[in-house]
């Protein structure tokens, strides 16, 4: 047991727990926060992805001792935001959504990337999404949407 | 429940290090999937472990005259960031995991999992890189080369910690990294090759060639190397079938992927064939 201290989706939050277990499951089971997914639980599909620092990172491979003083934000965090609402609609207009499993995932993966580099060009945002798996959409439209986003939200990144 | 120790400095690292038994976690990336346990469960260490992630001193990429040092806790992404890194392993970077694996894992741990898949490894060796260790006993420097010694064997005493990724700084007239095929957990066909080579006045004053996943660890023959320094670049180009005959007996890919011992071969051959033919 160790007491770990991060802030979470805007708010300080100290636990008193054991620092070897998974981002994910603290989000989870601790906080009652779903929106990220365990898809793989292996760091291949990007269904449990958070923004740590702003960065995207996949929380099932993320030990809760290295979140210590950092900052995340989850899909929930981040759909208070104007970028979210920017990413939320051109992801509707371009229908790259279908089930839905992998969107938190995929707009976590799109802000880390705007945060970046606000004007991607294709070849940069497939990179930026190439920790995310989808299963339906055959990723042509999310990248649709990504360009969108960028577009859209001209001067919020 | 094994015991996590969090140090938040070095001293306080190397003396966990050195007071007790524990695994080094870093991203954690290799170590998590290797240790994988049940949803909800802690990670299934198996014994006590020391995270090394929150050491501020270990994050820092500077130069000096002769070397790039590149902290042991800077994430792989950091590194692809960095002005002052070479662009061969920068290049190699952007072809390893994805963006969220990137922004977590690091370099130490690529070598300290010593994998033979392991891609950084490939342009490391190519660079010499040096691997600077420490423990409460004091700081050491080895060669890459000697610090991996086998499959998943590294040079390393159980108080010792890697701090530092050292590398050599060289001008190439051009270098050159390839992957070939998917990185998922199961994927078979893989193996990477780079080569860098420095011309002057078309002399070739330097020429470096290494293999990925054809061996227990990379091959790079520097005695190889030196037959073709001295020579001019179209001598290089003309002896290119003679080349590829000297390296055929060192790529040996290892034995739990012979399905695919022939096709990692002959595109590793490939690889260099073209690496060799297009020297400019
Ligand atoms: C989805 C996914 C994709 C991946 N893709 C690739 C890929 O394309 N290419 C590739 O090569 N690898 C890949 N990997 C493997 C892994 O991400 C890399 O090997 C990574 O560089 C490991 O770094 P880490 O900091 O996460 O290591 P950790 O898991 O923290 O540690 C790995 C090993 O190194 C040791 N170690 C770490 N730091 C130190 C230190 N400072 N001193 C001493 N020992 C240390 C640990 O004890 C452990 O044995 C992938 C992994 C995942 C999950
Ligand atoms: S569940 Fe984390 S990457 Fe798949
Ligand atoms: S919409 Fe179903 S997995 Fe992407």
């Amino acid at each position: 047991m160790a007491k770990i201290k991060f802030k979470l989706n805007g708010e300080i939050k100290e636990l008193d727990t054991d620092p070897s277990r998974r981002l994910l499951d603290v989000l989870r089971d601790d906080f009652n926060l779903t929106g990220p997914k365990e898809g793989c639980g292996e760091g291949e599909c990007g269904a449990c992805a958070v923004l740590m620092n702003k960065e995207i990172v996949n929380s099932c491979s993320v030990p809760l001792a290295n979140v210590l003083n950092k900052e995340i934000i989850t899909i929930e965090g981040f759909s208070k935001t104007k970028r979210y609402q920017v990413i939320k609609d051109s992801f509707a207009k371009a229908g790259g959504v279908q089930c839905g499993f992998c969107t938190p995932g995929m707009i976590i993966a799109t802000e880390s990337l705007l945060n970046k580099n606000p004007h991607p060009n294709e070849f940069e945002i497939k990179i930026g999404l190439s920790g995310n798996l989808c299963r339906c959409t055959g990723y042509n439209l999310i990248i649709e949407a990504v360009k969108l986003a960028a577009e859209a939200g001209e001067g919020l990144w | 429940m094994v015991t996590s120790y969090i140090p938040l400095n070095l001293d306080e690292c190397l003396k966990i290090l050195s007071d007790k038994q524990v695994r080094i976690v870093a991203g954690g990336t290799d170590m998590l999937i290797q240790n994988r346990s049940h949803t909800s469960m802690p990670i299934g260490f198996k014994s006590d472990v020391c995270y090394i992630s929150n050491i501020e001193e270990l994050k820092k990429i500077y130069e000096d005259e002769t070397f790039v040092y590149i902290g042991s806790v800077c994430s792989l992404e950091a590194i692809m960031e960095s002005e002052l890194v070479p662009e061969l392993l920068k290049n190699t970077i952007l072809e390893m995991a994805s963006p969220a694996i990137r922004h977590t894992a690091t370099l130490a741990g690529n070598i300290g999992n010593a994998s033979p898949a392991g891609d950084s490894l490939v342009p490391l060796y190519l660079l010499d890189a040096l691997v600077e260790k420490r423990s409460i006993k004091g700081v050491s420097k080895v060669a890459l080369s000697d610090f991996i010694t086998g499959v998943r064997k590294i040079d390393l005493e159980k108080d010792e910690l890697i701090t530092k990724v050292i590398i050599p700084k060289i001008s190439f007239t051009k270098s050159y990294f390839k992957k070939v095929g998917p990185r998922l957990s199961d994927a078979i066909s893989k193996l990477s090759f780079a080569g860098a080579y420095k011309l002057e006045n078309d002399l070739v004053k330097d020429i470096r060639i290494a293999f990925g996943s054809v061996n227990v660890t990379v091959v790079r023959r520097r005695d190889l190397e030196e037959r073709l320094i001295g020579k001019t670049k179209d001598e290089v180009k003309k002896m290119v079938s003679e080349i590829v005959d000297w390296y055929e007996e060192f790529i040996k890919p290892i034995d739990d992927q012979r399905s695919n011992k022939e096709y990692r071969k002959s595109i590793s051959l490939k690889l260099l064939r073209s690496f060799i033919e297009n020297i400019e």
